[in-house]
């Protein structure tokens, strides 16, 4: 397939797949209503309320959380030139789950920031704490060792499992609870501050990711070959961890940990329209964003009027077919 | 174009090159030989940046080596590593494509540089293939063509040094031949070029000169006739070796015993 039809694809899916999500739900509701709502007029003040404070909301912070998972996973698969990493491999959703650990089990009474809980913010705080050691592990005056990241990345994920595990065996009933459901993951608590807080964040992530794709091509063949060519490389993975771990920090922050979507989502793109960078990141970030949105629509429709954490379905739909992708890699000559 | 002048490179407490001088012309080709830890891909990496000097000097073009900027520098000098690993599936076209990631010439100019390169390593047939299923002699063709790509244009960079770690070793005896007659052809257009070649025979047949080294250091160097002695075959490898004339290039050949 070529990069531009499936971007043209995605691009046009995307406002389907969010119109979709505000359609849908534990109430059905009327499309001439909800465009109404959508555009500020109508006169049914509680569907207006339901469109835009609950599933506008959430829709577009699914969206967001979808797009920098995916697009995160993408640099750091380019970055790691290794085609099954994941952010959690630098341990940002282990150091993100201890921090929100934390915060549920020692945090009380206090309460968040600028419409982010305190349990986002430690969740926040954890994953950047653990990308930030990873990183000043594996960095030494020759540089930045990605296989030394991997192994870091590794005993920081353990060390910070057990912190959890720690704080588990201390925390009470409620608070187990609470642990285990952040845990799941879940697109919930959306509300317009927290979609700002996000958005600012996917912005610059946006923004500056796509002008690293050349880097990223050339660090595929490898980190002194893409010196050779030019490429300032001990900068631009700097750059690169940098800019994961706010992504996947944030989105951890505002949805908890959300398996696969990181890892499948740059794999299948892979398949459809080969590894460049350049077709590579935009069309991760779209088909993130509309997976991760009809993900969150079925979850919240499979048992409604309840809802099942979007993470547990990711993890339920995604390792099997991340299985499938694995036993298929040669044909689409992954080693 | 190239002068390397009493150059020490040392790395992790291990000295790997001692007190190496030479200088290359634009159009020449050196060839490096030498037993295995020699420092051949050290000098190399050296050349290219990746270690800096202990002591000495080395100058491209006039101008210190480590005054080049990242990007001049990729536009000037290109290395093709003994092996590297490419496990992502881009087609050999793409592969061929990032040799120009430094240059800001244009889809245009960078296509007609990917047809010629391609045409001179014998790849056109594999273009459109997926680099990570190639054989092993066609993806050390792919990445040659790569790095010609990378210098090929006299207009991109005036003054271009070749630097290329055993081009051949993966090569069946024809693609061999066509590769060292390609990389004269490219030499001949105004590039200096360092080869690495285990095989001498074929080091004495496609060099201007030739630089023996052995733990770090210059044993001999010269025009190949100088260099390819039985004497310094024997300090070089230990190993007692016949020289002879080829029949009809008149260029020294090695054999074993």
């Amino acid at each position: 397939m070529k990069p531009r039809t499936l971007l043209v694809v995605l691009t046009l899916a995307l406002p389907a797949a969010l119109l979709v999500a505000i359609l849908l739900g534990a109430v059905a509701l009327p499309p001439a209503g909800v465009f109404a709502a959508l555009l500020g007029q109508g006169d049914d003040a509680r569907l207006g309320l339901i469109v835009q404070h609950i599933r506008a909301p959430r829709a577009v912070l699914t969206a967001l959380v979808g797009a920098l998972l995916a697009v995160c996973g993408a640099a750091m698969q380019g970055l790691f030139r290794n085609p099954l990493a994941d952010p959690s491999l630098i341990g940002v959703t282990a150091g993100a789950s201890a921090g929100a650990s934390l915060a549920i089990v020692f945090g009380g009474a206090l309460s968040g920031l600028a419409g982010l809980s305190l349990v986002s913010l430690g969740a926040f705080a954890g994953g950047t704490l653990a990308v930030i050691v990873v990183y000043r592990l594996a960095t030494d005056a020759a540089g930045t060792s990605v296989a030394t990241m991997l192994l870091a990345g590794i005993a920081i994920g353990a060390i910070a499992g057990s912190l959890s595990s720690l704080l588990e065996f201390y925390a009470s009933n409620d608070m187990l609870r609470r642990i285990s459901l952040w845990r799941m993951g879940g697109l919930d608590g959306a509300n317009w501050p927290r979609v700002a807080i996000v958005a600012a964040v996917a912005v610059v992530i946006l923004g500056v990711l796509p002008a690293q794709a050349n880097a990223l091509n050339a660090l595929l063949l490898g980190e002194s070959e893409a010196r050779h060519l030019g490429v300032a490389v001990d900068a631009v993975k700097r750059r690169l961890v940098l800019l994961a771990a706010a992504g996947v920090g944030v989105s951890v922050a505002v949805a908890g940990a959300i398996a696969f979507v990181g890892l499948v989502v740059p794999h299948v793109v892979r398949m459809l329209i080969g590894p460049d960078h350049r077709g590579l990141l935009p069309a991760s970030a779209l088909a993130g964003a509309v997976l991760l949105l009809a993900a969150d629509t079925l979850a919240r429709l499979v048992i409604a009027p309840s809802e099942l954490p979007v993470g547990l379905l990711t993890a339920l739909l995604g390792a099997p077919f991340f299985i499938s992708l694995l036993r298929r890699r040669r044909e689409y000559g992954m080693p | 174009m190239l002068e390397v002048a009493d150059v020490d490179v040392a790395r992790g407490g291990r000295t790997l090159l001692r007190g190496l001088s030479f200088h290359l012309a634009a159009g020449e080709r050196l060839a490096v030989i030498g037993p295995n830890g020699a420092g051949k891909s050290s000098l190399l990496h050296t050349l290219i940046g990746d270690h800096a000097p202990a002591r000495g000097d080395i100058r491209v073009g006039g101008r210190p080596l480590t005054a080049l900027g990242d990007r001049e520098r990729a536009c000037r000098l290109a290395l093709l590593p003994q092996a590297s690993t490419l496990d992502f599936p881009f087609t050999v076209d793409e592969v061929v494509a990032l040799g120009r990631t430094p240059h800001a010439s244009g889809a245009v100019a960078d296509r007609a540089v990917i047809e010629a390169v391609c045409a001179a390593t014998d790849i056109d047939h594999l273009r459109r293939r997926l680099y990570p299923r190639l054989s092993g002699g066609e993806k050390q063709r792919v990445q040659l063509a790569r790095v010609l790509a990378q210098i090929w244009r006299p207009e991109d960079a005036g003054e271009r040094l070749l630097l290329l770690d055993e081009p051949v070793a993966a090569l069946d005896i024809g693609h061999q031949a066509l590769v060292m007659d390609r990389i004269a052809a490219f030499a001949a257009g105004g590039a200096a070029v360092v080869v690495v070649l285990h095989d001498i025979s074929l080091a004495a047949r496609h060099a201007d000169r030739m630089l023996a080294l052995r733990d770090g250091a210059a044993v001999a160097q010269g025009v190949p006739s100088d260099v390819v002695t039985v004497d310094t075959m024997r300090r070089l490898f230990d190993a007692d070796a016949c020289v002879m004339t080829h029949p009809r290039t008149h260029t020294p050949v090695v054999l074993h015993g």
